[in-house]
C-alpha cells in the first residue's frame, strides 16, 4: 500500500548507489564521461537537431546517439517508437541496471525527473494538425509516446518489473528531486530499491524559449565568469540505482557511494528569477545538510547549479557564500554545464553521477573555458584538472518556478 | 505511519467555482451540455467542456504572478485556497508550513501550442512572456508565490492516478515532519489540441478542464480520515489494465451497502466490482485526466462531510500507466 494510516513507520535506513549511468554530449556511459568531466572537455558544438538560423545562439551540447540499443525485453517495434529523449533514458538505465546486477521484480519504484519528456513528439503532433489536407496518420502513436509516463513504462518493460511510477516536472531541479525522493523513500523504509534518475533531450521548442528569454549564450557558457554570458543548452540521461545498504550488503553488491542528505525548498520570488539575496538556496543546502547532520565545513565540493546566467550564477554565489561562511575560502566549487551545457530535468541527476566520479576518483571536474573569476564568488572555482581527497560532496539544482534542491553524497571507502 | 485527515476540498470544473456547484451538479446526475470548440482547419468543432467564468471574479487574479497566467493556473489556486479556507492566511504569514503537490497528465498544454506556433512562425520573434507558462510546475510555482510559500512544492506528471499518488506523497511529508498541511491539486487546462488527441482514441469522450484540491493535515483530528491508498499497480504493454484493476480491488476494503464507491469507468465498462453507492463524476463532468481523479476524491470526501455515508473508496484506472485506490472515512465510526 502506498499509505496505510495503521502502517509502522521504518526506521532510517542508509541509502548506497550500486549503479550509475549516463550518457551526455561528452558520450554514453561511466568512463567517457569521468575522462571528459576530470578533463574539463567541453562538448559544445554548432546545433544540428534543427534550424536554429533565426535564433541569436547557434550552439548546444548535442549528443551524438549510438545506432543501436542495448538488447532488452523491448520489442524492436516498440524501440522503434522510441524518441530521442527515451532512447538516452534506456541507455543510461541499463548502464546502470546492468551495474547494479538488480533483477527483475514485481514492485522496484521508479522514479523520473524531467521538463520536457518526448516534447519532440509534441512538437511533431502539432505540426501535423495543423496543416492540410487533415492526417491521422502516426498521431495517435505521437500522442502515446509523448506522454512523459510513457518512458517510465518502456523502463518496466526493458528490464521487466514492474513500477509504481514517480515522475517529477520540477523544472532544472527535476532530477535531483527525482532522486531526493527515491533517497526519502528507501530512508524512511517505503522501499528497498529504487531506480531513479532525469531525462530531457534538445528540441526546438525549449531551444526558442530560451533563447526568447534572451538566456542563451551565443558562445559556450563560462560559469561563474565575470563575463559570461548566459547558459548553453544540453541533453542526456542519467540514471541510479539505489538501495538500502541493508539490501545491498545481503546482495554483495558493489558500492559506488553513498547519498546522506537531501534538501527542496521554493523561491517564491519570480517565475524565472531567483531571489537575489539567495534565501531559498541557501535554505535548500542547509536543509540537505540538517538531513546528511554534517554542518557545511565537512562538504569538501559543489558541483554547482552554475548555469552562466548573470542573475544565477550571482545569486548561487551569494548563497554559497552565507552558507559556507568563513570555510568558503576552502571550499572547491565548479558547474559541470560548462562541459555538457544545461541539461535541464536530466541536470541534476547528470551532476549526481559527477559527484560519484569525483569522490570515486578522488578528483575535481574543472571548468577549462573559465576567464576572470566574478569576484562575487568568495570560494575557490575549479579551473584545472585537480586532484584532491574529498570525502562529500553537494549538488544544486534549482530551476523555474522556484524549485530548489540540494543533494549530499559521501565517498564509499 | 501517523493518521492523516482531510481538512478540506475545494474544486473548479464545468459545473462551477466552487465544491457546492460539483455537489449539485453531481446530485442532478445529467451531464453537462457540452460546448462547441473551433479545432483549426475544421469546419465541424470539437466538444468540450469548459469551466465557466467566475462570478464574481476573484480578488486573487489581481496578483502579481497571476495577471498573465493561464486559466490552470487560475482554477489551481481556486482550488486550493478552496481547500485551504483559513489557513491559506497562516501560510502567508509564515505560521504554517504548507507542503504544495500539484498533480497533472496534459499540463499547460494551451501555452505550449500558442509558444511552438509563434516558433513555427518565426523563432526569432517568439515571446518571451509565454514560453515560461509551458513549463509544468508553472502552476505550483504561481500557487506557492501566492501564498508566499517556501516549503517543499512538487509537480507530478502521469495518467489519472496521479492525483492519489499525490495524496500518497503528502501523506508522507506530513509523516516525516517536512511540511504541517499539504495541498494536494489535480488540474488539466482546456485547448483544442488535447480535444483533439483525446478523440483520436475515445471518440465519445467529452474533454473537460478545472481543477480539485484536498487539503490534508496530521492534527488535529478532524471529521474524515484518509485511510489507505492501494499500491500503483501499473499497466504496460507487457501487464494488462484487467490485471491491474483487480489486484487494486483486491486492496481496497469491499465496505458495504451503506458505503460510496466514487469510480473513474462507468460501470458498463467498469472492472472494479466494489459494493456500495457507485458514482461517476466523469459521466456528468467529461474527461479532465487528473482533474477528475481530483473531483472524485473531493466528491467522496463531500458525501462524507456531508454525512451522507461513512466511508467511501475511489477507484481510479487511468488512461494509459496504472489503477490505484484510495479509501476515506468519518472518524467518528473508528
Amino acid at each position: 500500500m502506498l499509505f496505510l494510516s495503521s502502517k509502522k513507520s521504518g526506521s532510517a535506513n542508509r541509502v548506497v548507489i550500486t549503479g550509475a549511468g549516463i550518457v551526455t554530449a561528452l558520450g554514453a556511459g561511466w568512463k567517457l564521461n569521468a575522462e571528459g568531466f576530470r578533463a574539463g572537455r567541453t562538448a559544445i558544438r554548432p546545433v544540428t537537431l534543427f534550424d536554429v538560423s533565426r535564433q541569436r545562439t547557434k550552439i548546444a551540447a548535442e549528443i551524438d546517439l549510438p545506432e543501436i540499443l542495448p538488447r532488452t525485453h523491448l520489442s524492436e517495434k516498440n524501440l522503434r517508437r522510441i524518441s530521442r529523449a527515451g532512447r538516452m533514458l534506456l541507455l543510461a538505465a541499463h548502464e546502470a541496471w546492468t551495474q547494479s546486477g538488480w533483477q527483475p521484480e514485481e514492485n522496484l519504484p521508479v522514479v523520473l525527473g524531467t521538463t520536457s519528456g518526448e516534447m519532440q513528439l509534441g512538437q511533431d503532433y502539432l505540426e501535423q494538425a495543423i496543416c492540410s489536407p487533415h492526417r491521422s496518420k502516426k498521431q495517435a502513436t505521437r500522442v502515446a509516446y509523448y506522454q512523459v509516463q510513457r518512458q517510465g513504462l518502456d523502463l518496466c518493460d526493458a528490464f521487466g518489473f514492474q513500477g509504481p511510477i514517480t515522475i517529477i516536472a520540477n523544472a532544472c531541479a527535476s532530477g535531483s528531486n527525482a532522486i531526493g525522493h527515491a533517497f526519502e523513500m528507501l530512508r524512511h523504509g517505503r522501499a528497498e530499491k529504487v531506480l531513479a534518475g532525469g531525462y530531457d533531450a534538445l528540441c526546438h521548442l525549449t531551444f526558442a524559449g530560451f533563447d526568447s528569454l534572451q538566456a542563451l549564450a551565443p558562445t559556450p557558457c563560462r560559469p561563474f565568469d565575470e563575463e559570461r554570458n548566459g547558459l548553453t543548452l544540453g541533453e542526456g540521461a542519467a540514471m541510479l540505482t539505489l538501495e538500502t545498504l541493508a539490501s545491498a550488503e545481503k546482495r554483495g553488491a558493489e558500492i559506488l557511494g553513498e547519498i546522506i542528505g537531501y534538501g527542496a525548498t521554493t523561491d517564491t520570488h519570480h517565475l524565472t528569477q531567483p531571489h537575489p539575496e539567495g534565501n531559498a538556496a541557501l535554505a535548500a543546502m542547509d536543509a540537505a545538510c540538517a538531513s546528511a547532520k554534517i554542518s557545511p565545513a565537512k562538504i569538501a565540493y559543489v558541483n554547482a547549479h552554475g548555469t552562466a546566467t548573470p542573475q544565477n550564477d550571482a545569486t548561487e554565489a551569494v548563497a554559497i557564500n552565507r552558507w559556507a561562511g568563513e570555510g568558503a575560502k576552502n571550499l572547491a566549487v565548479s558547474s559541470t554545464k560548462a562541459s555538457i551545457g544545461h541539461l535541464l530535468g536530466a541536470a541534476g541527476a547528470a551532476e549526481a553521477v559527477v559527484c560519484l566520479m569525483a569522490l570515486r576518483g578522488q578528483w575535481l571536474p574543472p571548468e577549462i573555458s573559465l576567464g576572470k573569476i566574478d569576484p562575487v564568488c568568495r570560494f575557490q572555482v575549479v579551473r584545472e584538472p585537480t586532484d584532491k581527497k574529498i570525502e562529500t560532496a553537494l549538488s544544486n539544482s534549482f530551476g523555474f518556478g522556484g524549485a530548489n534542491a540540494s543533494l549530499i553524497f559521501r565517498r564509499w571507502a | 505511519m501517523s493518521r492523516i485527515f482531510v481538512h478540506g476540498t475545494g474544486a473548479i470544473s464545468p459545473a462551477g467555482w466552487g465544491v457546492a456547484a460539483l455537489r449539485e451538479a453531481l446530485e442532478k446526475n445529467v451531464p453537462l451540455p457540452g460546448q462547441a470548440m473551433a479545432r483549426p482547419g475544421w469546419e465541424k468543432p470539437l466538444s468540450i467542456r469548459p469551466v465557466p467564468p467566475p462570478s464574481p471574479r476573484p480578488a486573487f487574479f489581481a496578483h502579481a504572478r497571476l495577471r498573465r497566467a493561464g486559466a490552470m493556473a487560475q482554477h489551481t489556486v481556486a482550488a486550493a485556497l478552496e481547500a485551504l479556507g483559513g489557513d491559506a492566511e497562516r501560510v502567508q504569514a509564515g505560521e504554517l508550513r504548507l507542503g504544495v503537490i500539484v498533480c497533472m497528465m496534459a499540463g499547460g498544454v494551451a501555452y505550449s501550442r500558442r509558444f511552438y506556433e509563434e516558433v513555427l512562425r518565426d523563432p526569432a520573434t517568439a515571446s518571451p512572456l509565454i514560453f515560461p507558462e509551458t513549463v509544468f510546475n508553472a502552476p505550483a510555482s504561481h500557487l506557492g508565490a501566492y501564498l508566499n510559500s517556501p516549503t517543499i512544492n512538487y509537480t507530478l506528471v502521469g495518467d489519472q492516478g496521479t492525483f492519489l499518488q499525490g495524496l500518497a506523497l503528502a501523506a508522507d511529508w506530513l509523516d516525516d515532519g517536512r511540511a504541517d498541511g499539504c495541498v494536494v491539486v489535480g488540474a488539466e487546462e482546456m485547448d483544442w489540441i488535447v480535444a483533439d488527441a483525446i478523440r483520436l482514441f475515445q471518440r465519445d469522450t467529452i474533454f473537460a478542464a478545472g481543477a480539485g484540491a484536498v487539503y490534508l493535515k496530521k492534527n488535529p483530528e478532524a471529521a474524515i480520515e484518509l485511510a489507505s491508498i492501494t499500491d500503483s499497480f501499473t499497466f504496460t504493454k507487457k501487464k494488462v489494465r484487467l490485471d491491474a484493476a483487480q489486484k487494486m480491488e483486491l486492496q481496497l476494503p469491499t465496505g458495504g451497502a451503506g458505503e460510496l464507491l466514487c469510480a473513474s469507468e462507468s460501470k458498463k465498462f467498469s472492472q472494479v466490482n466494489l459494493p456500495g453507492q457507485r458514482l461517476e463524476p466523469k459521466s456528468i463532468l467529461g474527461e479532465a485526466f487528473v482533474a477528475s481523479a481530483a473531483w472524485q476524491c473531493v466528491a467522496a470526501c463531500d458525501a462524507l462531510f456531508q454525512k451522507k455515508f461513512t466511508a467511501a473508496n475511489v477507484s481510479v484506472i487511468g488512461a494509459n500507466q496504472q489503477a490505484i485506490g484510495a479509501r476515506f472515512q468519518r472518524t467518528e465510526i473508528l
